[in-house]
């Protein structure tokens, strides 16, 4: 199977925080033709979508929902197409959050986002945010291959920038793991056209970039079959 | 947790520089060049230093920014002239994954905790620049190590933490571009001290002083420049190249700093792996190596 993804649209939604520059970058890096908006018109319309995130919850959810960008993201999903969620993008899934308080998510994921604790259960002291490389590993060998991450060796080194992580109620979208200092948590998750990831592809390397070129052929692929 | 390494360049106009002390600028190369070479053998993170906005109170680390973040593709942290969440904005636009506050943050601490809110904490790095007074107490300074602020090193990174940043860099001045050896004792007052990760800056000769920078003085990752830079300037055609801005001498002769050993990232990790210091190695700089 020869996959070409080019002149595929790709929307990176721009809900006014952080870089989607690294993104964008990326997306082109693979062939992709990518646009930053916050049109949910734009968005309705891609061939893919990204919801990328750096940022605090709080601040991101509000933005959202005063651009309108709930509704748009939840009908884009019901579509079928591929979506891609990136750290705070994976968390803003999700039904509620303790960052800054207790906020509410889209509820898309049945689930919680939690605060990375400060200390080991043996009393060690824990710098978070997390910052830097760490591996990933499968729940399930079969699903890691029919995602994204197909190809990727199993405990492959992704970069992580983050301070929370997610918790969802099913087990069974679990795709990737990670450890942090004892705590073993969900890294990536995978629901029929939604990947989401807690690290950030677009920074991730080779290995990364890996990612993008994955999921622009499931891109390709979905229209096929369509 | 993995242990960072990060390749530190200071850049002055389209130039990466080498001082001692933060000073003293000599003329290295094009940025964007060792910024490839050190994307290609391992590197962690980079991190760039405008040595020279803050005293000018210009930006013009935005090009070279721009220029590598289209073909790199780990994270970049920008420092140097910010000094607004505008000035943050347009950074973290231009490809900068993360942004380094100093003379912004002393002058106005609110600015850490609002740019944490907006951009998220792990987007803001504060950068500290320590010298330590003969009466052996650590003040922090602002314009590469020239101006005095009067705060202490370790009251302002416990403030920084409190006001939201993700990340501190702390830079012993006084070891700088020396290849002397960190300043173990202020990294671990600084590291132990609070609970964002610290990045250790300064001093670094040889892979003994990285070892123990993290061993002992409890470093989360490490930045290095001197003994990264005078390995890579052999290794990178630069000479045909460089812009006049500096003193361009010492690089046509390649008069390099004696006391300093120069090592390639795969090195440095083969070291640290060894001694028994996690970080990222096998896997993924394996497979760059493959691919």
């Amino acid at each position: 199977m020869n996959v070409e993804p080019e002149g595929k649209k790709v929307a990176i939604i721009d809900f006014q925080m952080g870089n989607l520059f690294s993104v964008l970058h990326a997306c082109k890096h693979v062939g992709l033709e990518p646009v930053i908006t916050s049109s949910a018109k734009e968005i309705m319309n891609a061939d893919g979508v990204i919801l990328p995130g750096v940022g605090a919850f709080g601040d991101a959810i509000s933005n959202i929902r005063k651009l309108g960008l709930d509704t748009a993201i939840k009908d884009y999903l019901s579509s079928g197409r591929p979506f891609m969620g990136i750290c705070l993008g994976l968390q803003i899934l999700f039904t509620e959050s303790e960052e800054f308080g207790s906020f509410k998510g889209l509820d898309i994921i049945a689930g919680c986002v939690k605060k990375i604790p400060q200390w080991t259960s043996d009393g060690r002291q824990i710098k978070v945010p997390q910052i830097g490389w760490n591996n990933i590993q499968p729940t399930n060998a079969e699903q890691w291959r029919n995602s994204p991450l197909r190809g990727i060796s199993h405990g492959e080194y992704m970069y992580f920038v983050h301070s929370f992580f997610v918790q969802p109620d099913d087990s069974k979208i679990v795709l990737s793991v990670t450890d942090y200092e004892g705590i073993n948590y969900c890294s990536g998750i995978i629901k029929h056209n939604l990947f989401a990831c807690q690290f950030h592809p677009e920074k991730s390397a080779r290995e990364g970039l890996k990612i993008y070129s994955n999921w622009a052929s499931m891109i390709q692929n979905n229209q096929e079959s369509r | 947790m993995n242990i960072r390494v990060i390749p530190r360049l200071d850049i002055k106009g389209p130039n990466l520089v080498k001082g001692i002390h933060l000073e003293g600028l000599r003329v290295l190369g094009k940025p964007e060049a060792f910024a490839r070479y050190y994307f290609e053998t391992g590197a962690d993170e980079l991190f760039y230093q405008d040595v020279v906005a803050s005293l000018y109170d210009r930006n013009s680390l935005k090009e070279v920014v721009s220029r590598t973040a289209r073909e790199i593709f780990i994270p970049m942290t920008v420092g140097g002239g910010l000094r607004n969440t505008d000035d943050i904005k347009e950074i973290l636009r231009a490809g900068a994954d993360k942004v380094s506050l100093n003379t912004a943050a002393i002058r106005n601490p609110q600015l850490v905790r609002e740019a944490s809110r907006m951009f998220g904490s792990s987007t803001i790095v504060v950068a500290i620049e320590a010298i330590r007074e003969s009466d052996g107490r650590y003040l922090a300074f602002t314009d590469n190590g020239r101006e005095t602020t009067g705060l202490e090193v370790l009251e302002w990174a416990q403030r920084a933490e409190e006001l939201g940043a993700g990340e501190i860099i702390l830079t012993s001045v006084d070891r700088d571009g020396t290849g002397e050896g960190f300043d173990i004792e202020l990294i671990k007052m600084v590291a132990n001290a609070v609970s964002i990760p610290v990045i250790a800056h300064g001093g670094a000769g040889s892979i003994e002083h990285i070892i123990s920078v993290i061993k002992q003085g409890n470093a989360n990752a490490v930045a290095l420049a001197s003994c990264l830079h005078y390995k890579a300037i052999n290794r990178i055609d630069i000479l045909d190249n460089y812009a006049a801005e500096g003193n361009t001498e010492f690089l046509k002769n390649k008069n390099l700093a004696r006391n300093i050993g120069t090592y390639d990232l795969a090195e440095v990790k083969w070291h640290m792996t060894k001694s028994g210091i996690s970080c990222r190695s096998e896997i993924g700089v394996a497979n760059e190596r493959r691919a």
